[in-house]
C-alpha cells in the first residue's frame, strides 16, 4: 500500500503530507499537520465536530479523503481568529457561555462562520437548520443560537 | 463542619464573567483526550465480541503478531489477578472483567484482545488477523426477561446479601424502603391508579469519544493522559488492574468533551497501559463512536409499577413503586436510587418503594446525570398527572399541596433541611408559560424532580504569588465551566479580581485525592474547598499583617482584599492590600498558601419543576416540543449563565430520552444503532429556546449556599414531556421513547 | 486500497473494468467514506471521478431539460437560481440528505448508486422522470433512474460502468413536483418513508402524474396505481383518499430500527396526500 503525496493549503499556509489512501482529511489535519482543533466525534458525518471549509464550502473533514485535498484551500478553526484578534463569533461564544465542554465548539464556529458569510441575517429557524449537523450535548443549543444571531446582528451593524 | 463563614452579600459571586478557558476553547487550542501525542507513540485498537453471550474457547493472535507494524498484543492474561467478590464489593474485578473479557464475552462489543501498532490503520488491520473461537450461549437483554425463571444466567454468585432468597441469579441487588402503611393509605383514597411503565437505555452521548495516551515502564512507573471526570479513580483503578502501586501512576486529565456520568470509570485506559508495558512505548487509544455506544456505559433500562392513592382534594394517601433496572452484565444498575428518588418530592404518610438491580447481556451501565432518578419520576409523575386529570385538579396545585418542605420525612428516610421545592412550584404557577394558551393539537405537561447531590472526597490547594495573584489547584475536571465558578468563589474570599486568579485542574501527583466530577458535587464540594483554602490563606495573610503592625492577629480582619486593623486597633493603620503582603512574603515567613482536604457532608438536595408544551401530529405521531421552561433551586448561583446552561442541557437530554433516544437490540443480541445517525440525539432544529428560572433557597451546608445543579435538570423532563404528549394525544404514553410509531400505534388503539 | 483520479469517464470505466475485488467510484464520498471508516466496505480500488472535466456543471439545455455533472453537490443544486424553480421537489429532496456539511459533498448519482431504498433524492428523481447517462467500455447508454437500483446496496450497473451525467427532463407548462419524507427528528435522519409526486394540470385537472415511494420496499417504487388514483381528478378528497390507499397498498416494508411495517404503510398514505397537494399547488403556479 503506497502512500500518496498531497500538496494543499491550510489556513493560508502551503503544506504537504504523505497519506494512506484510506486516511481522511481529518486524520491528515490532526495526525500529520498537528492541527487538532477539528475533532472526530463520530466518523460518519453526523456530528459536525470535524467541520472545515474546502474552497469555501462547509464540509465534514471525516467525509473527505486526505488525498482529495490536493490543490484545495482548507480553512479550520485554527484560522478563524486574525492573529490575536478573535472573530466576533468567537467572542460571542465566550460571552454567551455558548459552550460547556467545548468539544463541539470548533465545528460550530466553522459552520456558523460559513452561515454568516452566506446569510448575514439568518432567522432563528435558518440558524438552527444550518447547524443541525453540529451536535452539542451540553447546552441544548439555546445559548449557541443566541450567540450566532447576536453576532450576525453586530456584524450587520458594523457593515 | 462549622459554617461560621456563611455569606449572603456578594461582590464577585453571582456575576457572569468570561470563562478562563474561553480563548483556548474557541481557537482550537484546548487539548482534549485525543489531541495529545508522544514521541515514539503507538496506536492501540481493541477487538470486540460480536456475540451477546459466548464462551471464549480460544484466542489465536499468531497471525497478528507476524504483522510487521504490530508491537504488542494483550489479552486478559496481561492484567493483574484481581479477586472476584460478589456484588459491588468486587468493583475492581467487575471493571477488569469489563475492560477485557475473561472466560466469557458478556455483551456485543465486549473487549477480548487489543493490539498496539505503528499507525491507527495498522492496528485496525491487525485486529482482523486475530482469530477468536466462540461457543455462543443463550442471551438476554430485556430486564423483565432477565428476571424470568428460564433466563440464561449471566454469572453465578454475583448477587450480594440484599437479594431475598429464591430470586433469579441475575437479580444482584435489592432495595426496599419507605414508611407508614400503604395498604391503609390506599383504603383512604378516593381514587387509586396503578400502572406500569417502561424506559429504554440511553447513552450520555458526549461528543468526545473516550481517548487516552498511556506509558508504563518495566519499573512500574507510569504516565497517563485521558479524558475523564475523575483522574484519581482512574489512577486507583488502573493501578489495581495492572498490579502496580497507585502513587507510581501519574494521571493527567485532559480537557473533557462531555461526560454526564459516562466518564466516571475506565474502559481503554488500563488497556493502553498494558499495551505500553508490553511494547515499551507510549500507546494511544481513541474509541470510535460505534465503540462508545457498544462498549461504554449507557444508563439502565427500566420496567416499573407505580400505584398512588389520592383524595378528591388532591391529598396523596399512599404511594408505592416497584422499579426493576437492567444495568448490563455487571452489578450496578441504580434500582436503589430510582426507588429512593421516585417519591422524594412529596410529603407522604404512607410510602413504599422497591428497587431491583438486574444483570443482562448488555454493556456495563455507567452513571448518567442523576442516575436512576429520571425513570422513577417518569412513572410517578405520569400517575400523578393521570390522577389530576381524572379528579379534575390543577397539577401544580396538587404538587404544592403534597410538596415536601423543611422538616418533612423524606420517602427515603431522613428529614429534609431547608429545601426549595415549594418555591419552584410557586414560580411555575406564576410563570407566564403556565397560563399561556395552547394551540389545537398541543398539550402541556409539568413534572417535579429530585436529586440528592453529593459531597465526596475533595482536596484544593491555593497559592499566592508575590505580585498578589493567586493560583488555585482543584482536582475535579471542569466539565461545564467550573474553573470560572472556583475563581469567583476564591475572588470573593480573597477580595482580589476574578481575572487575577488562575484555576488549574491539577494532576494526581500535584494534589491529594479527589472524587470524580459527579453527583453535582463540583461547585458544592470543590467550591467549598476553594473557599476554605482561600480562608486558610487569608488567615496567614492576617498573621503577616499583624506581625508587620505589631498587633495581635485576632485584631486583624480581612476586608475587600486588605488586612484591616480592628477592635482596639481599628483605624491605627491603613488597610494593607493582599499584594503588599505577598510582595515580601519570602522574607516575612515564606510562601503563603491555603489548603483544604475533607469529605464535605452538607450537599443540599435539589428540586426542580419543568413546564413543557408538546404538539403531536395525529397522522404521523410525530412530536414537536414547542415551549420549555426549567425552574430549579440552585441554592446560590455562582455563575448564573453556567447554571442556566446546566438547566438547559439537562432539559435537552431529557427531551432526547423522552422522544427518540434508545438502545435497540436485535434478536441476535447485537446493538443495531451504534452511530449518531440512528441513535437520535436532539439536533439544533429539534429544540425551542429553553427558558430558565433560577430559584435560590440557600443550602445550609455550604458557606455561600450552593446546591449542585448539574443533575436535577434531567429528572423532570421524561415525565413532563410524557404528560404533555399524553395530554396532546389524548392517550397515556407509558413507554419511552415516545417515538412516532409508538404514538401512532397508541392513537390508533385509542380509536 | 488503490486510489485513482482519472480525467475522463472512458478512463474511469477502463480502470473499473480491469480492477479486481471491490471497486467504488468516489463522488461526494458521503456513503463511501462512512462504509470505509466502519470497515463495512473497504474497496480494493477507489476511483475519484471529480477530476473529470464538466462533472461540476449544471446546464440548462435549449429544450428546457437539464444536464447535471455527477459531482454537482446538493448545496450547488440548492443555490442554483433556476433549477429549483423548475424542479423544487427534486432540489428539496436532495437538500434533505444529511447536514449542511453533507450537502457540501453529496451528489444525486452517489445517492442513487449507494442503492439504499431510503435514499431521499431517488423517489423525487423517479417521479420527475430523471435518467442517468452511463458510460461503459462499449460507450454510453441512458437508463431511467428506477431501473438502476435492484435491491439494498445493489444496482443494475455492470462491471466497468459508471454514471457520467444526470438528465432531468424539461419542466414544461403547468407542472409541479414535491417530495416529503418522514423522519422522527427534524434533520439528520434516514427516511422512514419518502414520497415523490410529479404532476401536470390542464386547468384544474391532473393530466399526468408520477408517484414514487421510498423506504417501503427493497427498492424505490414507481407506483402506477397512485398516479391512476389522481389522474383525471382535481385532487379532491376522494382522489386523495384513493391516492393514500394506493400508496399504502404498494408498500412492502420491513420492521426495523427506523420504523414498523404498520407505521410505514400508514404514513406512506399520509405523506402521499401531503406531497400531492404541494405538487398540485406548484402546478397551479403557487410558490411553495
Amino acid at each position: 500500500m503506497s502512500k500518496l503525496h498531497v500538496s494543499t493549503t491550510v489556513n493560508g499556509d502551503a503544506v504537504e503530507y504523505l497519506c494512506d489512501p484510506r486516511e481522511t482529511l481529518l486524520d491528515c489535519l490532526r495526525d500529520k499537520l498537528n492541527l487538532t482543533g477539528a475533532k472526530e466525534g463520530c466518523g460518519t458525518g453526523d456530528c459536525g465536530a470535524c467541520s472545515v471549509t474546502v474552497d469555501g464550502r462547509l464540509v465534514c473533514s471525516c467525509l473527505m479523503l486526505g488525498a482529495e485535498a490536493e490543490g484545495k484551500q482548507i480553512e479550520t478553526v485554527e484560522g478563524i481568529a486574525d492573529g490575536d484578534v478573535l472573530h466576533p463569533l468567537q467572542k460571542k461564544m465566550i460571552e454567551y457561555a455558548a459552550l460547556q465542554c467545548g468539544i463541539c465548539t470548533p465545528g460550530i464556529l466553522v459552520a456558523a462562520k460559513s452561515l454568516l458569510e452566506k446569510n448575514p441575517n439568518p432567522t432563528e429557524e435558518e440558524t438552527r437548520y444550518w447547524l443541525a449537523g453540529n451536535l452539542c450535548r451540553c447546552t441544548g443549543y439555546d445559548k449557541i443560537i443566541r450567540a450566532v444571531m447576536d453576532t450576525a446582528a453586530e456584524l450587520r451593524e458594523a457593515s | 463542619m462549622a459554617l461560621d463563614d456563611r455569606k449572603s452579600e456578594f461582590t464577585f459571586v453571582g456575576t457572569r464573567p468570561d470563562r478562563p478557558d474561553g480563548l483556548d476553547k474557541v481557537t482550537g487550542r484546548a487539548k482534549f483526550g485525543a489531541d495529545m501525542s508522544a514521541p515514539g507513540m503507538l496506536h492501540g485498537a481493541i477487538l470486540r465480541s460480536p456475540h451477546a453471550h459466548a464462551r471464549i474457547v480460544k484466542i489465536d493472535t499468531s497471525k497478528a503478531e507476524e504483522h510487521k507494524d504490530v508491537k504488542a498484543i494483550v489479552t486478559r492474561a496481561d492484567f493483574a489477578d484481581v479477586p472476584f467478590k460478589p456484588g459491588l464489593e468486587g468493583e475492581f474485578w467487575n471493571v477488569l472483567e469489563n475492560v477485557m473479557a475473561g472466560d466469557k464475552a458478556l455483551y456485543d462489543g465486549h473487549a477480548v484482545a487489543a493490539v498496539a501498532a505503528t499507525s491507527a490503520l495498522a492496528a485496525r488491520d491487525a485486529l482482523k488477523l486475530i482469530e477468536v473461537e466462540y461457543d455462543v450461549l443463550p442471551h438476554v437483554t430485556d430486564v423483565d426477561k432477565a428476571m424470568a425463571a428460564d433466563a440464561p444466567v449471566i454469572r453465578e454468585g454475583a448477587a450480594d446479601y440484599s437479594v431475598p432468597q429464591g430470586m433469579h441469579p441475575n437479580v444482584v441487588r435489592y432495595h426496599e424502603s419507605g414508611h407508614g402503611d400503604v395498604e391503609a393509605g390506599f383504603a383512604e383514597a378516593d381514587l387509586v391508579i396503578e400502572d406500569s411503565f417502561v424506559t429504554e437505555a440511553t447513552h450520555q452521548g458526549y461528543i468526545e469519544p473516550h481517548a487516552c495516551l498511556g506509558a508504563l515502564g518495566s519499573d512500574g512507573k507510569g504516565e497517563l493522559w485521558c479524558c475523564t471526570q475523575g483522574h484519581w479513580i482512574v489512577q486507583k483503578t488502573c493501578a489495581a488492574l495492572l498490579g502496580i502501586e497507585t502513587s507510581q501512576l501519574r494521571v493527567t486529565a485532559s480537557e473533557i468533551g462531555g461526560g454526564f456520568g459516562g466518564k466516571t470509570t475506565v474502559f481503554i485506559e488500563p488497556v493502553a497501559l498494558a499495551l505500553s508495558r508490553k511494547a515499551n512505548r507510549p500507546v494511544k487509544i481513541v474509541m470510535s463512536r460505534s465503540e462508545v455506544f457498544r462498549a461504554t456505559g449507557p444508563t439502565a433500562s427500566a420496567s416499573m409499577d407505580v400505584k398512588i392513592g389520592m383524595k378528591k382534594d388532591g391529598t396523596i394517601t399512599a404511594a408505592q413503586g416497584i422499579f426493576r433496572l437492567q444495568g448490563g452484565a455487571f452489578p450496578g444498575a441504580p434500582g436503589d436510587m430510582t426507588a429512593m428518588c421516585a417519591f422524594a418530592p412529596y410529603d407522604l404518610t404512607n410510602v413504599r418503594q422497591v428497587g431491583y438491580d438486574v444483570m443482562s447481556n448488555r454493556p456495563k451501565q455507567a452513571a448518567y446525570r442523576a442516575p436512576g432518578a429520571p425513570m422513577g419520576a417518569f412513572a410517578v409523575e405520569s400517575v400523578l398527572d393521570e390522577l389530576c386529570n381524572q379528579l379534575d385538579l390543577d397539577p401544580v396545585d396538587v404538587r404544592l399541596k403534597n410538596a415536601a418542605q423543611e422538616g418533612t420525612k423524606a420517602s427515603y428516610g431522613p428529614r429534609y433541611e431547608r429545601i426549595g421545592l415549594v418555591e419552584t412550584l410557586e414560580a411555575a404557577k406564576a410563570h407566564p408559560h403556565y397560563s399561556a394558551p395552547l394551540e389545537p393539537g398541543q398539550g402541556r405537561g409539568i413534572s417535579c424532580g429530585f436529586w440528592f447531590n453529593h459531597g465526596g472526597e475533595t482536596s484544593v490547594s491555593l497559592a499566592l504569588s508575590e505580585d498578589g495573584s493567586a493560583q488555585v489547584m482543584v482536582g475535579t475536571p471542569d466539565i461545564g465551566g467550573s474553573r470560572a465558578s472556583m475563581a469567583l468563589m476564591a475572588a470573593e474570599v480573597l477580595g482580589i479580581p476574578y481575572e487575577n486568579i488562575r484555576v488549574t485542574i491539577a494532576d494526581t501527583a500535584s494534589l491529594g485525592y479527589n472524587d470524580v466530577s459527579h453527583g453535582s458535587r463540583v461547585t458544592y464540594a470543590s467550591g467549598l474547598a476553594t473557599i476554605k483554602a482561600a480562608k486558610h490563606a487569608v488567615e496567614k495573610l492576617c498573621e503577616r499583617a499583624a506581625a508587620k503592625w505589631g498587633i495581635p492577629v485576632d485584631a486583624v480582619k480581612w476586608q475587600d482584599g486588605c488586612a484591616v486593623p480592628s477592635g482596639p486597633n481599628a483605624g491605627d493603620f491603613d488597610p494593607m492590600p493582599l499584594a503588599d503582603i505577598t510582595a515580601d512574603m519570602g522574607r516575612t515567613g515564606g510562601p503563603i498558601s491555603g489548603h483544604f482536604e475533607a469529605t464535605p457532608e452538607g450537599a443540599g438536595v435539589s428540586f426542580g419543576t419543568h413546564i413543557v408544551d408538546a404538539e403531536v401530529d395525529p397522522e404521523t405521531g410525530k412530536t414537536s416540543i414547542t415551549r420549555y421552561t426549567v425552574i430549579q433551586d440552585a441554592g446560590k448561583a455562582i455563575h448564573p449563565t453556567y447554571v442556566e446552561g446546566q438547566f438547559q442541557g439537562g432539559a435537552a437530554q431529557g427531551i432526547g430520552w423522552a422522544l427518540n433516544e434508545e438502545y435497540i437490540y436485535g434478536d441476535d443480541g447485537r446493538l443495531q444503532n451504534s452511530i449518531f445517525l440512528d441513535y437520535r440525539i436532539p439536533v439544533a432544529s429539534d429544540l425551542p429556546m429553553i427558558d430558565t428560572v433560577i430559584v435560590e433557597v440557600p443550602n445550609p451546608g455550604h458557606p455561600f449556599g450552593v446546591r449542585g445543579v448539574g443533575e436535577t435538570g434531567i429528572v423532570p423532563p421524561l415525565a413532563a414531556i410524557a404528560n404533555a404528549v399524553s395530554n396532546a394525544a389524548g392517550v397515556r404514553m407509558k413507554q419511552l421513547p415516545m417515538s412516532p410509531p409508538r404514538i401512532l400505534a397508541a392513537l390508533k388503539a385509542n380509536g | 486500497m488503490e486510489f485513482h483520479s482519472p480525467t475522463s469517464f472512458a478512463e474511469a470505466s477502463a480502470l473499473a473494468a480491469k480492477a479486481t475485488g471491490i471497486t467504488r467510484f468516489l463522488a461526494g464520498g458521503t456513503d463511501v467514506l462512512v462504509q470505509l471508516r466502519s470497515d463495512l466496505v473497504t474497496p480494493d480500488t477507489l476511483i475519484d471521478i471529480k477530476k473529470i472535466d464538466g462533472v461540476g456543471k449544471i446546464t440548462c439545455n435549449a429544450d428546457g431539460s437539464w444536464t447535471l455533472g455527477v459531482a454537482v453537490t446538493g448545496a450547488e443544486m440548492s443555490e442554483h437560481p433556476e433549477l429549483g424553480r423548475d424542479w423544487p421537489g427534486l432540489v428539496e429532496a436532495m437538500d434533505l440528505i444529511g447536514s449542511t456539511q453533507v450537502q457540501g459533498r453529496a451528489t444525486l448519482a452517489g445517492n442513487l448508486c449507494n442503492g439504499s431504498p431510503a435514499a431521499d433524492s431517488v423517489p423525487a428523481m423517479v417521479a420527475a422522470g430523471v435518467t442517468m447517462t452511463v458510460t461503459g467500455e462499449d460507450g454510453t447508454r441512458e437508463v431511467a433512474v428506477e431501473d438502476i437500483p435492484t435491491g439494498p446496496g445493489k444496482t443494475s450497473l455492470a462491471k466497468g460502468e459508471v454514471v457520467s451525467a444526470v438528465n432531468i427532463p424539461a419542466r414544461g407548462d403547468n407542472g409541479g413536483d414535491a417530495y416529503l419524507r418522514f423522519i422522527p427528528r427534524t434533520e439528520m435522519d434516514i427516511a422512514v418513508v419518502g414520497v415523490g409526486v410529479n404532476l401536470r394540470l390542464d386547468g384544474d385537472t391532473i393530466t399526468e402524474a408520477r408517484v414514487s415511494l421510498g423506504a417501503v420496499a427493497p427498492t424505490v417504487l414507481l407506483v402506477d396505481a397512485c398516479a391512476e388514483a389522481i389522474i383525471g381528478s382535481t385532487l379532491d378528497d376522494a382522489a386523495l383518499d384513493a391516492l393514500a390507499a394506493a400508496a399504502s397498498a404498494a408498500c412492502n416494508p420491513i420492521d426495523d430500527k427506523r420504523g414498523t411495517i404498520t407505521f410505514r404503510t400508514e404514513v406512506a398514505g399520509v405523506l402521499a396526500k401531503r406531497a400531492a397537494k404541494i405538487a398540485y399547488a406548484r402546478a397551479k403556479g403557487e410558490d411553495l
